[in-house]
């Protein structure tokens, strides 16, 4: 009898969390399908079957990468670069961690998953969504994270599958992506008692894009923001109110 | 390429992407061990992020040419009056993404 209840009072606030989570994933459900569709397709188009970008999508998870790597399984093998490519490309995922460190304590056999999901739009909606009082965190951010996958694999695969056959004009929707990047950051400069930080990302983001170009300006982003954030740090923790 | 060289070659990519994802965590188990430096980026990092990923969603912006990037300003503008007045985050997203299809689709 009490373990019925348990076991009730468990898919509850499974249920809880799912409904909780899932409009927060909406946006991203129109942005996943439209650039993991149009990745799908590139790479049918490139001479690759679905089972390639279905399983890459499962696998690396990490759009800006997996396009990335249609051309370099085009290209001569060259291993060596296609690591340092990678990490590179991915590096931005070390400053999700390090932000996530707290949220993600505690999370037992979820946090592995919630580790390997972690793309920018899983962390956006993590790290600021206002999970209501009575829902389970560590399912909220499972099935943010579980959904957001699904998403992207199955765009992945059916864009793999119908490849340039269908045509129809979503020009313009991958601005889905945009907009909801900055809500979330109108979201979180609203839980911010200093605006420093957010100008340190924006300066430091626009200055690299001018010098080193579209492709190639993260990681120097990241660089210029870390160093900024360390000779700022006393100014910003008197403000963020750290001990 | 080969089938073994292609799947060295995703293998690379997960490997990492898996690294880059997974080293925080594994370098800082638990809240003592982590030093406070660590601990103030994670608190300071996330608002720099955010601005930092809208840049880079406009990374491909050409301000001096073709549209001049006013259909993403205008977009973004909306975006911003109408979350400032309903807070409803669906409904910024959808006035943006709306307004810019139709001035890249229609206008430009």
């Amino acid at each position: 009898m009490s373990e019925t209840k348990t076991l009730s009072g468990h898919s509850d606030a499974k249920r809880k969390a799912f409904a909780a989570a899932f409009p927060y994933t909406i946006p991203i459900f129109a942005g996943f399908w439209f650039i993991g569709l149009a990745y799908g397709v590139y790479m049918n188009v490139s001479g690759f079957s679905f089972w390639y970008p279905m399983i890459m999508s499962m696998a690396i998870f990490g759009g800006s990468l997996e396009f990335v790597a249609v051309s370099m399984l085009l290209a001569p093998f060259a291993p060596l670069q296609t690591f340092v490519m990678a990490l590179m490309i991915q590096s931005r995922h070390l400053f999700y961690g390090i932000s996530m460190l707290s949220r993600y304590s505690g999370m037992g056999w979820k946090k592995p998953f919630l580790v390997f999901g972690l793309c920018d739009e899983s962390f956006s909606i993590n790290y600021t969504a206002d999970i209501p009082k009575g829902v389970d965190k560590g399912w909220f951010f499972l099935f943010v994270t579980i959904l957001n996958y699904c998403y992207w694999a199955t765009g992945a695969t059916i864009g793999g599958m119908i490849g340039s056959r269908i045509k129809f004009d979503t020009t313009g929707l991958n601005f889905v992506m945009t907009a909801m990047f900055v809500v979330i950051l109108m979201e979180q400069l609203k839980k911010e008692s200093q605006y420093y930080t957010v100008a340190i990302g924006i300066a430091s983001a626009l200055v690299c894009r001018v010098v080193f170009g579209a492709n190639s300006f993260m990681l120097p982003t990241m660089l210029l923001t870390l160093i900024l954030l360390t000779i700022f740090r006393s100014k910003i923790e008197e403000k963020v109110g750290l001990q | 390429m080969t089938f073994t060289q292609e799947a060295v070659t995703i293998g690379l990519c997960v490997a990492g992407t898996m690294l880059t994802r997974f080293l925080p965590f594994a370098l800082f188990s638990s809240k003592e061990k982590t030093p406070l430096y660590v601990q103030y980026l994670g608190k300071a990092l996330p608002a720099a992020i955010f601005g930092i990923l809208v840049v880079y969603c406009l990374k491909d912006t050409n301000i001096f040419e073709g549209t001049y990037g006013i259909p993403e300003f205008v977009s973004i503008c909306l975006v911003v009056l109408t979350h400032l007045l309903k807070r409803q985050m669906l409904l910024s997203i959808f006035v943006g993404t709306a307004c810019y299809m139709l001035l890249v689709q229609i206008v430009f």
